[in-house]
Formats: structure tokens, sequence, C-alpha cells
């Protein structure tokens, strides 16, 4: 799957082969030894944050989980 | 006004699978209108939740009727956001996914939440439910009429790739499966972003 900036790519690529391996194996057993993709999720982060003001994307400032504050529980 | 829908779903698969199977859901066959993925924002709680948001571009494409309505710079991709919060203390993952874009024309929200089942033994129960409104002033019904019928026929996309993922988890894929590399299996999937689907 492609980055939405296309230099970004390979760093994406790698910081979620590097997540989804942490994932599985550590994180959803309880292991909680810390996370390995810091450094390979900042590289990433430095590139695709760039792509999204070059694109102006209207991103940033959205609050997380938003828009679900005003729905009701199911 | 709002159009409201809402449905559960029982998924033959374990929630560890299930939720592996979130991360890895694009590229999958039925989701080509997808042409970008990527993690903006991850955190894990002090409470060892997982925070994540995904930013999502799609294609737009929109039927005849809407082209005649709107002008024709109007930005040929929209914008979807999917924030999640998962628990693996008590198995929860829970998942809000709205677009940023072309919201006057439709905004369609959808919540998920990915639970083990009560009932079924290595069985995951999914709830989702969705929100659609347009604003368009004397076309706002139409449109959400349109947007929930088709939200709806892209949930049963949205399982089939979800299938397709889970198997591919779970080692059934196949050299030469659309976007698989050769040697690795690469499941993609899930709940579904039900973008504005006038697009597709």
């Amino acid at each position: 799957m492609n980055s939405v900036g296309e230099a970004c790519t390979e760093l994406k690529r790698e910081y979620d082969q590097c997540f989804n391996s942490w994932f599985s194996e550590k994180f959803l057993k309880g292991d909680r030894s810390g996370d390995p993709c810091t450094e390979t999720f900042k590289k990433y982060q430095r590139c695709v944050q760039k792509a999204i003001k070059e694109k102006d994307i209207p991103i940033d400032g959205v609050e997380f989980m938003g828009p679900i504050k005003d729905k009701p529980e199911s | 006004m709002v159009k409201y829908f809402a449905n559960n779903t029982d998924i033959r698969s374990t929630w560890d699978h299930v939720v592996s199977a979130f991360w890895q859901r694009y590229p999958n066959p039925f989701s080509t209108h997808v042409l970008t993925e990527d993690v903006v924002y991850r955190e894990v709680t002090a409470d060892h939740r997982l925070l994540s948001r995904r930013l999502l571009m799609k294609t737009n494409r929109l039927p005849r009727w809407a082209e005649r309505i709107f002008p024709p710079g109007m930005s040929r991709f929209v914008y979807i956001v999917e924030d999640s919060i998962l628990d693996p203390v008590n198995r929860t993952l829970t998942t809000y996914t709205w677009n940023l874009n072309h919201t006057t024309l439709m905004s369609v929200e959808e919540r998920c939440v990915f639970q083990d089942s009560v009932e079924q033994p290595a069985t995951t129960q999914l709830k989702r439910e969705a929100w659609i409104s347009s604003s368009v002033y004397g076309f706002s019904r139409p449109i959400q009429e349109f947007g929930l019928a088709r939200f709806k026929s892209n949930q049963v996309k949205a399982m089939k790739g979800l299938e397709y993922a889970l198997s591919s988890l779970q080692g059934t894929c196949h050299a030469g499966d659309p976007g698989s590399i050769p040697g690795q299996c690469m499941p993609q999937l899930f709940c579904s972003a039900s973008s504005p689907k006038y697009y597709i």
C-alpha cells in the first residue's frame, strides 16, 4: 500500500512490518517490554507529516475520536 | 436530517486474529478505490491501550446526477480519518471513521466495536453503526438514501475483504493473490471506512 507522500512509501512499509510483528508477538501477549519501532516510526512520521502539509490535507488539530463524543453508546 | 444504520455480525475468527488483520487490511481485492493509507499517530497509554489514527485517501467518483450539481474543480479525492482504541486487556477494539472533506455533499461517520462473542467460542462480534447526512439544499434526501444504500452494499465488500485477510493470516494465502508479495502473506481488510460511497 502506498503512502500519501510518494517519498514515504518505503519508510511506511518498514514501519508497518516492525509494527505488525511487535503487535502480534508482544503487545497482544501482554509483553510490555517496550516498542522497538520508535525510530522507524519517527523517520516515517517526519516524511508523512511533511507530505500532509504540502498537500493541505485538513487533518491538523482534528480531535482524536472527535465526532464520536456526540454519539450515544449503542 | 441524519440516516442511521446499525448491525451486528459474527466473524468466525478469534479477536486476536481479527485485530491483527485489522492493521493489514489494505490493499485487498475489494478496496481498489483506496489509494493511500498512513498511520499518522500512535501511542500506547499508561493503561496499555493502543491509540492510533490512520489517514486514508480514496478516489471520488460521483454518479452523473451528482456531477451536474457540483463544480468541476471539486477535489477528486476523499480523505478519511480512522481513529481507534484497542484494549488488549478487556479485548475490545473501537474504531471511529469519518470523511474530512466533501462533508457538505455527504458526511459518513462509522463506529465499530469488535469484541469476543459471548455466545460462541473463537468468534468475534462486530457491532457497526453509521450516521449519514448531507447538507446539499434540495438534494439531501436522495443523497442520503444513495449514501445509505451504498454503505450497506459496502458492508458486503468489507466482510469479504475481512474474510480474505483472515484466511491469509491463518496461512491459506497463495502467491499471486492480489496485493500479495511472493513468499509473504499480505492479508488486508476490515471494518470498512464507508467513505461517502457515491464514488464507487
